[in-house]
């Protein structure tokens, strides 16, 4: 590998090719087709993690209906940290947007008279969530992906891998990257970058996200200078299949299944979230948001009413009164993902389940435009806080987020880059540092003998033990010592792969340093939090302050790699912070007072 | 001891190796593994440097395809236990240029399917103010099974078709093309035809039916393709009664 390299230049960059990166790219192109557009993934963009999203996608459309109420969902859901500008905007675009996929092909479930057809999904006080089967993210994926390609103008870098951003003059201007194919490090200029990465999941040991969920832009934003916000705030879906991790959606709640104890009974009656009615209710019992559904899960195990299982305790999700024909139609994925990898069938068995890391609500700082505080970078989709998330995401928000946010990111960097020139002569030797370095501290270093999957399987036991479903200080302490030393442990990481072509080994390692900073910030963020609120549950302080963290946490890089942690208050517009009701039909009241 | 199981899986690298060789690896066999889990066992315990794609382990992502004992499959729904006690062999899909170990390259399919134009084409769009395009349940059902192509390969790697005759545009891409054929939102059939009624296109398969058989996702290629065989026929027909161009 020589030093001269290729270099590549563009006036807009998305690192990422999911829902969020491919919405972003038709809409730097509709709004500025001049523009050069790039996309790089590390994977082709279909197998990007949008693909795994199972149960719909929020947006109202249906009469007896309102935005108001499902902003008003979304931010009770959120435990009063959404920003609440950012919510009104995500509500009233994200009908809008999913019609617009409806007009690129999205093959939407359909009432019999061909309109849109929609279910519930929990937190969600109306039925609001468009779906595809039981295969959402799949179809939105593919048909982004699929209209992506008749524009021209955007140059796709498929199973290309980006190590850094490129910052100088106080603005990003590039990344340097490595094309998996041929091992070549190469730089890419641009006036503009959109991450759009995803999440990182993969940081804990049990979780629904695929391989490639390790945190990479967040990462790569914090170690620019840029910061990540409410990282704390990490969400467990109460239902996942025990080893495997995979997602058993939401949806079959929403279609009536029912949550079951060891004796059978529909224990989150216990946990304040309604009383058990045969027919689904909306924002109650089974339709309740997630925190409070895998908290419940928690204390039900504490209780000794859990099942024991090969790979720790579950509870049953039943969908048997459900019948074969609705399983078969609403939900086939379903029965296919347990036929396959559990071998039972849910129209006749009960579905061992337990709670399992889903999703970030945190992510990389931004304004509603998905500008983040570094000049010319940008985020969108999970990799992103903006924040309308707050402290618990519903369900079914996460794909309209995509295609809002998205398509306003987009715009936003386009009309950046159409202001700003190309990039500067510093840039190129920073990316010829990037490129010793990757070579020197990786692919020909010698000696240490630390492996990638022993510190990887060590850093996933620490955050789950120190920042799990429940954390306390105590805790939280330990895995911030023991992350210190991983990271140490880190740099004596040598590779098996000294090959340039296809070396999966090398992305790996540097995926695990992505996620050692990830980690890092969710535990610093949840350990100067000291109280409870949504899916962050500290049992030492166990109420949520308002006084002191209706604000967001700003988690800061040091020069010294060390972190800091800041506040920035909650945009509150039109609905001060109450009390989360679900099971009762009194909070309607509060969102009439928003209105 | 535990019970174990042997892998053998083809290793290659362009930098070192002539040609592909095979190795062999003993991995715990349990009961619920799945290949992928062996694979990712052998990654992490016993040689860093083996090469595979996977991301999503639960058959939507598309990325784990492989040769398991001669047959294309998802690694990460073909469970060991179904082999157990033999040795499983692992090999890149078949049909494709290997770049190393058990990656092929498959940027063919994404030029065959750009250029099926696997997009909603129309004549005139619909401003989005006017609402859906309005589709009936039964209209759905029309081209939902062909809209379920993960882009996994496998059938490519069946397709013996595609194995002799690289330029084939395959079962997969035609499925694609013919998925947006026959949604009724849909204008753009005339463009495609003329993509695919070359002989590339449609009409290098000899209907062997291996592809459906592959597909994981009940995709059914063969069948998209004996349609379209069907409506071309039907296109050249008309064109010759009528000369003056029908539609």
């Amino acid at each position: 590998m020589s030093d001269r390299f290729e270099t590549h230049q563009h006036d807009v960059l998305i690192v990422g090719g999911g829902g969020a990166g491919l919405r972003a790219a038709i809409a730097v192109c509709e709004a500025n087709p001049k523009l050069s557009v790039a996309v790089i993934s590390k994977v082709y963009p279909m197998r990007s993690h949008t693909v795994s999203a199972e149960g719909g996608a929020a947006g109202v459309i249906k009469p007896g209906d309102s935005l108001d109420e499902h902003a008003y969902d979304t931010i009770s859901g959120g435990d009063w940290l959404c920003d609440q500008d950012a919510v009104e905007a995500f509500v009233k675009e994200a009908p809008e947007e999913l019609l617009r996929l409806e007009h690129w092909g999205c093959p939407w479930s359909r009432e019999p008279d061909g309109h849109i057809a929609v279910r519930a999904f929990g937190g969600m006080k109306k039925m609001r969530t468009w779906f595809a089967a039981d295969k959402t993210g799949f179809h939105m994926l593919h048909t982004l992906f699929q209209t992506s390609l008749k524009y021209d103008t955007v140059i796709r870098y498929d199973e290309w891998f980006v190590t850094k951003l490129l910052v100088d003059d106080g603005r990003v201007q590039g990344a340097v990257a490595i094309e998996l194919m041929s091992g070549k490090i190469q730089a890419i200029t641009a006036n503009a970058i959109i991450l759009c990465t995803g999440g990182c999941g993969r940081v804990f040991p049990f979780t629904t996200n695929a391989n490639i969920k390790n945190g990479d832009g967040m990462a790569l934003a914090y170690r620019a200078g840029a910061p990540l916000k409410d990282m704390e705030f990490v969400q467990y879906h109460p239902t996942g299949l025990p080893f495997t991790g995979i997602l058993i959606t939401e949806a079959a709640r929403s279609e009536g299944g029912y949550m079951l104890n060891k004796d059978g009974y529909r224990y989150l009656q216990d946990y304040n979230l309604g009383k058990p009615q045969p027919k689904p209710v909306l924002r109650s019992m089974e339709l309740g948001p997630r925190d409070r559904l895998s908290q419940a899960f928690v204390m039900e195990m504490e209780k000794g009413r859990t099942i024991k299982g090969p790979y720790g305790d579950v509870v049953h999700l039943d969908l048997r009164h459900l019948g074969e024909k609705l399983i078969s139609t609403k939900l086939p994925f379903v029965r296919e993902l347990c036929l396959k990898y559990q071998n039972i069938d849910p129209i006749k068995e009960l579905i061992p389940v337990r709670p399992v890391v889903h999703y970030m609500m945190g992510g990389v700082h931004t304004d509603i435009n998905g500008a983040t505080p570094l000049p010319g970078l940008y985020a969108a989709g999970e990799v992103a806080c903006v924040s309308i998330n707050g402290a618990n995401r519903l369900g079914s928000n996460s794909l309209p987020e995509l295609l809002v946010f998205g398509a306003r990111v987009g715009r936003a960097a386009a009309e950046f880059a159409s202001k700003h020139t190309t990039p500067s002569a510093a840039i190129l030797a920073q990316a010829m540092d990037e490129s010793r370095r990757l070579r020197k501290q990786l692919l020909e270093k010698t000696g240490g003998g630390e492996r990638i999957a022993t510190i990887r399987d060590e850093m996933q036991k620490a955050i789950e033990n120190g920042a799990g479903i429940y954390r306390t200080g105590t805790s939280l302490v330990e895995t911030v010592t023991k992350l210190r030393e991983l990271q140490q442990r880190y740099r004596n990481t040598v590779l098996d792969d000294r090959g340039l072509t296809f070396n999966t080994e090398l992305i790996a390692a540097m995926e695990l340093g992505f996620m050692l900073d990830a980690a890092e910030a969710i535990v610093q963020c949840a350990l100067h939090r000291t109280e409870s609120r949504g899916a962050h549950q500290r049992t030492d302080f166990p109420k949520r302050d308002d006084e002191k963290f209706l604000a967001h946490s700003l988690v800061y890089r040091n020069a010294d790699g060390s972190s800091r942690v800041e506040y920035l208050p909650v945009k509150i517009t039109r609905w001060p912070p109450g009390e989360r009701v679900y099971g009762e039909p009194s909070q309607t009241k509060d969102a009439q007072a928003g209105r | 001891m535990a019970e174990t199981i042997q892998l053998e899986v083809t290793r290659y690298s362009p930098e070192h190796d002539a040609a592909p060789t095979f190795q062999r690896f003993e991995v715990p066999y349990r009961k619920d593994w799945v290949v992928l889990d062996a694979l990712n066992y052998i990654k992490d315990k016993l040689d860093g440097s083996l090469s595979y794609r996977w991301s999503c382990r639960m058959g939507i992502c598309g990325s784990c395809g492989m040769m398991v004992n001669g047959e294309p499959k998802l690694t990460c729904a073909t469970f060991l236990s179904f082999y157990a006690p033999d040795a499983v062999r692992v090999e890149p899909l078949r049909y494709f240029p290997v770049v190393r170990d058990l990656v092929v390259e498959m940027t063919d399919f994404m030029v065959k399917l750009q250029k099926v134009k696997p997009w909603i084409i129309r004549k005139e769009e619909k401003s989005i103010a006017d609402g859906e395009y309005l589709q009936t349940p039964q209209q759905l059902d029309v081209y939902k099974q062909f809209s379920m192509c993960i882009n996994c390969m496998l059938c490519y790697a069946a397709c013996p078709v595609y194995g002799l005759d690289p330029l084939f545009t395959g079962p997969a891409a035609i499925a694609l093309a013919q998925r947006y054929n026959i949604d009724s939102r849909d204008q753009g059939a005339k463009e495609r035809m003329d993509i695919l009624s070359q002989h590339e296109g449609i009409w290098a398969c000899t209907f062997v039916g291996e592809c459906t058989e592959v597909c994981p996702k009940h995709v059914d290629p063969a069948g998209a393709i004996q349609q379209y065989k069907l409506t071309a026929a039907k296109e050249w027909f008309k064109s010759l009664l009528m000369p003056w161009g029908a539609k």
